[in-house]
């Protein structure tokens, strides 16, 4: 009878109770102050919390999104912010061409299309790695990513026409029908739904049928192929399911920074991205958006006091690896069940 | 009894210098209890592994069901009807029992890019993963999580997992390994309760060998030495020598 009892308690998971525990009062607390604190700011004459939470909310979608295949798939990408920079030149350089001319094809300000061409250049480019960096395991897969990530920054560089280097303004923004996107309160708005929107997909994915798989390849590839997957190409389809949303966050972007560079796909843009994942709580649905939080909090209180911020930052992150498992949201969890 | 399920024929595979298995000949037949024993290094879990598609064999044939299955990939194999246990418990540590057997009912429940409808509500796989769990005495552990279990728990929920997938025929890597003499007997009782199954068994616990098996083969440095009833084995004058009079 006891038996009975455990199993159907816990056949009701992600219900209202589960709202109110730490985690759920957290998370809560997390969300609903990202959609209210910089549009009172905004509105009371604050525009710069805006600013800054913009760019928060858009780090955070991309952190999700690798979350999905580092927290809950095991797959230690080092890559993921080459798909930020597919998804930015993908706003930037159709805008480029409608502006002056050539490629005719791509040529567009139309938001669908652009956001489109990101989701779909950042899915083909991480099917076409990811078939090949799935086929090897551990410290590989990661500096094979990191490689791949790294052949897109230099392959943009070299092209002369979008800056090189230097980079690439957006002088129009995507155009969307009813949203202008060169206001700042719609432009935040969509990156916060879009923010929501991905969260619940990625809330759906991990306890499908499909999540089940991908977690259980996590660490332990050889039993999910004795028990009958094919656990390859269930990561692989993790992989670009991961890569589009990254990229659809990169067409974002564009859209905030007005201005594009291989700067933003760096290796060390994929390292911050992955600092946000751990420190926020690997394989925690909300854990990326604390990591992104405290990214984006430290950033900002640190580089005020050093140019060399990225050293406490480098320590901070060493030390929650080390002593804090599970990140922020672990922590939060561990709390939640102490009262309980 | 019948016609052999599983007919190895001529089965090598080294390892450098190493030969792990040494043309090595064995019929299962169908619906026995087949056990493998030997000496540590003999080769044992090396040829588990060629029967699962983890390793690949250097030269052979494995013939299940009639078919040459060498050079298909181990989740193929699964899918046709073989199952492993690990020598090293291999569960997903992080999961419940109930998702771990839910995990390999799903694998022969259709594909699995299913993205949209929570896999824990669909009862299409956690009715069957229960009555696995049942059969090997864990229903009660369901919703704990496999990290907390004792390593004889673990063991038996290995059992679990590899039934989950409707085997026709059970590869056994020495299932009581590491075990008190407890959580042997359980084992034992366990594997007993499944009669009927066909299993290679390979074990170094003698009581529960000869507890358990139809038939035996001994295997030492790779090579099969004898094949018989448990009696005829523990008679050879060649295992006396080999193997069981060490052990004596
Ligand atoms: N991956 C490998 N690489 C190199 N040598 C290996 C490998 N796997 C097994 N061997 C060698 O092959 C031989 C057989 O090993 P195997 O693990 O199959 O023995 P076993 O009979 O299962 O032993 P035990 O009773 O200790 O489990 C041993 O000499 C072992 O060292
Ligand atoms: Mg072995």
């Amino acid at each position: 009878m006891a038996n009975l009892e455990t199993t159907q308690n816990s056949q009701m998971p992600d219900n209202w109770t589960s709202l109110f525990t730490a985690t759920g009062w957290a998370n809560l607390i997390l969300l609903v102050g990202l959609a209210l604190v910089p549009t009172i700011a905004y509105y009371t004459g604050h525009p710069f919390w805006i600013d800054i939470s913009t760019r928060l909310v858009i780090l955070a979608i991309a952190a999700v999104s690798l979350n999905l295949v580092l927290g809950y798939g095991g797959m230690i990408s080092f890559g993921h912010a080459a798909f930020l920079g597919i998804g930015a030149y993908a706003v930037g350089v159709p805008a480029y061409h409608a502006t002056y001319g050539e490629f005719e094809a791509i040529a567009s300000y139309n938001g669908f299309f652009q956001f489109g061409l990101a989701i779909a250049v950042a899915a083909l480019f991480a099917l076409i790695t990811g078939a090949i960096c799935l086929r090897t395991k551990g410290v590989h897969f990661i500096m094979i990513t990191m490689a791949f990530g790294q052949m897109v920054y230099f392959a943009i560089v070299s092209i002369e026409t979008y800056g090189g280097d230097d980079g690439l303004v957006i002088d129009t923004r995507s155009e969307f029908p009813g949203l202008d996107l060169s206001n700042p309160i719609a432009l935040y708005a969509l990156c916060f739904i879009s923010l929501l929107v991905v969260l619940y997909i990625v809330h759906r994915l991990v306890n499908s049928r499909f999540g089940m798989v991908i977690q259980g390849a996590k660490g332990n590839a050889e039993r999910m192929n004795a028990i009958g997957f094919n656990a390859y190409i269930y990561q692989l389809t993790a992989y670009v399911i991961s890569g589009a949303i990254c990229g659809y966050a990169g067409a974002l972007l564009g859209n905030f920074t007005t201005f594009i560079s291989p700067e933003m796909m760096d290796w060390s843009r994929s390292g911050e991205l992955m600092f946000m994942v751990i420190l926020g709580g690997a394989a925690y649905l909300l854990g990326p958006v604390f990591g992104a939080v405290a990214f984006i909090l430290l950033e900002e209180i640190l580089s005020g006091f050093t140019l060399y911020w990225h050293l406490p930052f480098g320590i901070i992150l060493i030390l929650s690896v080390l002593f804090v498992k599970g990140g922020m949201s672990g922590l939060l969890s561990r709390l939640g069940k102490r009262d309980g | 009894m019948a016609e052999p399920i599983l007919s190895i024929q001529g089965l090598h595979k080294s390892f450098g210098g190493v030969t792990a298995t040494d043309n090595v000949h064995l019929d299962v037949l169908d619906g026995e209890t087949h056990a493998v024993i030997g000496p540590n290094g003999a080769g044992k879990t090396t040829l588990i592994s060629q029967l699962s598609g983890a390793l690949k064999p250097d030269a052979g044939r494995i013939l299940f069901e009639g078919n040459n299955i060498v050079g298909q990939p181990a989740h193929k194999r699964s899918h046709i009807g073989l199952a492993r246990s690990f020598q090293i418990t291999s569960v997903f540590m992080e999961m419940t029992v109930l998702d771990n057997v839910a995990l390999a009912v799903q694998a022969h429940d259709g594909h699995s890019f299913r993205f949209w409808t929570p896999a824990r509500a669909s009862k299409n796989l956690t009715d069957p993963a229960m009555a696995c769990l049942k059969q090997v005495g864990l229903e009660s552990r369901a919703n704990d999580t496999a990290s907390v279990m004792s390593h004889g728990e673990r063991r038996q929920l290995e059992i679990a997992m590899a039934l989950a997938t409707k085997p026709k025929l059970l590869l056994l890597d020495e299932p009581m390994a590491g075990m008190g003499p407890d959580e042997s007997a359980r084992m034992v009782e366990t594997l007993k309760s499944l009669s009927g199954k066909t299993m290679l068994l390979v074990e170094h616990d003698m009581d529960a060998v000869f507890a358990l098996a139809d038939r035996i083969s001994v295997l030492v440095y790779g090579q099969v030495i004898a094949t018989g009833t448990p009696d005829e084995v523990r008679a050879d004058e060649n295992v006396r020598h080999a193997y069981l009079g060490e052990a004596a």
